[in-house]
């Protein structure tokens, strides 16, 4: 879980570029990150090629916040 | 100022298409030659293309079609290592008059000349929004602009091409890819050669430079598109007829 998780943020700290200690599980990619729709978009690919998985677009849309993404990944490895 | 880029140019078997194609290996572009049906003549286009001394292959695939598209795309990818520029070139026409044209000559032409933009565009997107550089030229007409009697899907896909333009250009902007559209006139084509002299008359006297268009004319203008230099302009299209419409 912890690794995930620790991945997940490295690729939200660098494409965001926010402050490690704002990426928390609880987090909204939008409304705390700052990010916009695109944004979340290219965080969805970064974390396909990261993972090395899909994410259909149903999923995909679903993501809010960092949790949100973490949950998705460790369901489907 | 080309040379090392890597293009897709779809409908790049004949026409227009194929022209472009040229004139990117003439710039030192490798270039991935996209046809639908005319094998032989993308092999032929590719064989002039190596001839410039740059990288080319034919590459099929229905453009209206997402899964064809996505395999066309990742394999242009796979064999060229990126993509910095797509032309979205491939059409078709199936004239008639409105109240005699059928639902699938309506369907078939949105399907490519519309809708193969707008797949062509979303395959290729992933990757120039990682390279956070990319150019994508879109092949309308002046037609979509103006409107053309006998050409209703025609005219409602390629006026749809440009707002397809003008939207992906705003989407993608903050990511460094410049998406335009070009407007031929009349271009002397296999497309246009099929018109009668009568027509051709009649077309000649409302152009202010009393001529038609060659391919080339389009193909520079893409060119120039897709170079450095056109770095400030995105979500446009440049009409090339001639002053015809204005």
């Amino acid at each position: 879980m912890a690794d995930v998780f620790d991945r997940v943020k490295a690729i939200i700290v660098d494409r965001l570029d926010v402050d490690e200690e704002k990426v928390t599980l609880e987090a909204s990619f939008k409304d705390d990150l700052e990010a916009d729709s695109l944004d979340v978009v290219e965080l969805v690919m970064e974390l396909e090629d990261e993972f090395d998985m899909e994410i259909a677009d149903e999923e995909a849309e679903k993501i809010n916040t960092v949790g949100d993404a973490v949950n998705y990944i460790n369901s489907v490895k | 100022m080309l040379k090392g880029k890597n293009v897709l140019v779809t409908g790049a078997s004949r026409g227009i298409g194929r022209t472009i194609a040229i004139e990117f290996a003439k710039q030192g572009a490798n270039v991935a030659v996209n046809y639908a049906g005319s094998e032989a003549k993308a092999k032929e286009v590719v064989e002039e293309l190596i001839s410039y001394d740059v990288k080319a292959f034919p590459i099929q695939a229905d453009v209206s079609d997402e899964n064809s598209v996505k395999a066309m795309v990742k394999e242009v990818i796979g064999q060229f290592g990126s993509l910095d520029i797509l032309v979205n070139n491939a059409g078709v026409t199936r004239d008639n008059l409105l109240m005699r044209m059928k639902e699938d000559e309506f369907d078939e032409v949105i399907n490519t000349n519309l809708k193969g933009v707008f797949l062509c565009t979303k395959a290729v997107t992933r990757q120039m929004m990682k390279q956070r550089a990319g150019r994508i030229i879109n092949v309308a007409s002046i037609v979509g602009v103006s409107g053309n009697p006998g050409q209703a899907n025609y005219v409602a896909a390629k006026a749809g091409v440009i707002g397809l333009t003008k939207t992906t250009a705003k989407e993608l902007a903050t990511r460094n890819i410049l998406v335009n559209a070009v407007a031929p006139g009349f271009i002397s084509t296999d497309m246009t050669d099929a018109l009668t002299d009568e027509q051709k008359e009649a077309m000649l006297a409302m152009i202010p430079l009393e001529r038609f268009g060659a391919p080339e004319d389009v193909a520079k203008v893409v060119r120039f598109l897709a170079s450095d230099d056109a770095s400030y302009i995105t979500g446009q299209t440049i009409h090339i007829d001639g002053g015809m419409v204005m």
